[in-house]
């Protein structure tokens, strides 16, 4: 396998893939500066109209935490949901600082391991495969060695 | 001059799993119960506010109640469809452009956790595809935060979950009547960090109906009317922590339970410390215990030691969630919010039997929170 099989992202336009430094894409209000993830047309803050693709931060610090014990309904989940194969994953909100907090999907699953106030970094990781045999992949936040 | 508004007809349908029974034929008794309780007949409604999430629109319920040709406003408010039916119709009736009328809310959803339809909500189909799209995984970081910021402990979580059982055994019209320990509620499977199967409740079913009317007018229907003080809805500002929230900002803001709350207080023109019982939003037992501070009955942090020593029990100093709650009656969206206020009218009352309230209760307040980040709340007086 592995070199055959391509890696696509879950979607385009929520981070930049392939890349050896993914970083998620938001938006920054060009009125009052405000950060956004995902990308959007209009700023929630100052209601402001005009906004602007920024790469966002890749590192941040863990502000609250859970773990997803049980497989989610399919659809909408593309993953796993074979409550005999299923394995529980980390949830979380990563504050990149001066920017947002991002919910993403945690490669610790761990409650002895997760700590709020913990470093963070964005890294991509697996998620299902298609009908050709590509890999899907999606962004997650794992704990900084 | 607004117009005083009496609450003067209750109906429900048992909430809980019914097997062939639509959401819609559980709407048309609660709504066949409340007029029986009212003493009037369908024809007598002069309008109608009604919403169900996954049970079909409310108005096509007038083909089984009887075609009368009231006006029938169809409602759809996230999880405060309800509260927004009865804001609804509250208003009708202050503002004088009707005397007599119903709010109406009931449902039906699938088991397990709610399937959340991303487009619908806004969202991207990648938040739901690559497994984000949760609520039980929002009540769980929540309270995560919460109680590392204010020192609420895993027992107290149990312990309301131990509460709403046990006051659900004593409701024949609650899902769950069976009382749980709270071992029993902290073993169960975990299944959002810190929260237990126990700890949530489930989707669910049922119908809720209230009959509505000029307060000088209320003597011809009841003999025990129930005054409602406020009501009011409220959406999330920037900077609060919301349910379905791809991100948030790093600036804080209280959410719109917080917002609601005061409106309703200022509506009624009392305060907390006047409120002898309440019904709060406990989609899991977390929830509970913040919405205790968030509508102004506590500080923050302060829980931790009400709840251990028992105040939030029936016989307690302040009541909370007296008929099980979402925990023990589960969750039919568009009922939800007119479950609280039929349980709170039966305190006011005093018809609430094995589970009244003692010393003729006088304020009882209710309180939904739900996707996409919205509050109702009312507060009744006798």
């Amino acid at each position: 396998m592995g070199e055959f099989m391509a890696q696509v992202p879950v979607t385009e336009g929520v981070f930049t893939w392939p890349s050896d430094e993914p970083h998620l894409l938001g938006s920054r209000c060009v009125s009052c500066g405000n950060h956004m993830f995902p990308r959007q047309s209009g700023c929630p803050k100052c209601t402001g109209e005009k906004t602007e693709t920024v790469e966002l931060g890749r590192r941040g610090t863990l502000w609250t935490w859970t773990v997803q014990g049980f497989p989610p309904k399919a659809p909408p989940y593309a993953g796993d949901d074979n409550p005999k194969t299923f394995k529980a994953f980390g949830v979380g909100y990563v504050e990149l600082p001066g920017q947002v907090k991002v919910e993403a999907r945690l490669t610790e699953a761990d409650p002895e391991k997760l700590k709020i106030g913990m470093e963070m970094e964005m890294v991509i990781i697996p998620l299902a495969k298609d009908e050709e045999g590509n890999e899907i992949v999606t962004f997650a936040f794992a704990p900084v060695a | 001059m607004s117009i005083d508004v009496a609450i003067v007809g209750i109906g429900m349908h048992e909430f809980g799993r019914h097997e062939g029974v639509s959401g819609m034929d559980q709407g048309v008794t609660a709504v066949r119960r409340a007029c029986a309780d009212a003493g009037v007949g369908w024809e007598d409604m002069q309008f109608a506010f009604g919403g169900s999430m996954a049970a079909g629109a409310a108005d096509t319920m007038v083909s089984l109640l009887g075609l009368t040709g009231l006006q029938f406003i169809n409602v759809m408010n996230g999880c405060a469809t309800g509260g927004s039916a009865l804001f609804s119709a509250y208003n009708t009736i202050r503002s004088g452009v009707f005397d007599l009328g119903i709010a109406v809310g009931f449902d039906k959803h699938e088991r397990g956790a709610f399937r959340v339809n991303t487009k619908g909500s806004g969202l991207g189909d990648w938040y739901g595809a690559t497994g984000l799209a949760l609520t039980t995984q929002f009540f769980g970081m929540k309270i995560n935060r919460y109680m590392h910021e204010y020192g609420i402990t895993n027992n107290t979580l149990a312990k309301v979950s131990a509460k709403a059982f046990r006051n659900g055994s004593l409701n024949d019209m609650a899902w769950r009547r069976k009382p749980l320990s709270e071992e029993e509620i902290a073993n169960s499977p975990m299944l959002s960090y810190p929260l237990t199967q126990y700890m949530f409740c489930n989707p669910g079913e049922g119908g809720v109906a209230l009959i509505l009317c000029r307060a000088d007018k209320a003597h011809l229907y009841t003999d025990k009317p129930v005054y409602l003080r406020a009501a009011a809805v409220r959406s999330r500002r920037f900077g609060s922590f919301e349910v379905l929230a791809p991100s948030i900002a790093i600036e804080h803001n209280a959410g719109p339970t917080v917002d609601a709350s005061k409106a309703a207080f200022e509506m009624a023109g009392i305060g907390p410390e006047d409120v002898d019982l309440a019904q709060l939003q406990d989609t899991e037992a977390g929830a509970e215990v913040m919405h205790m501070a968030e509508n102004g009955f506590c500080e923050h942090g302060e829980q931790e030691w009400m709840i251990q020593a028992g105040e939030t029990e029936i016989g307690g100093k302040f009541p909370v969630n007296t008929d099980g709650g979402c925990l023990a009656n589960g969750e039919p969206i568009g009922a939800s919010g007119l479950r609280q206020v039929y349980e709170n009218v039966l305190q006011l009352r005093g018809d609430a039997g094995p589970r009244q309230v003692p010393n003729d209760p006088k304020v009882a307040y209710t309180h939904v929170y739900g996707a996409p980040g919205i509050s109702g709340v009312t507060i009744l007086s006798r």
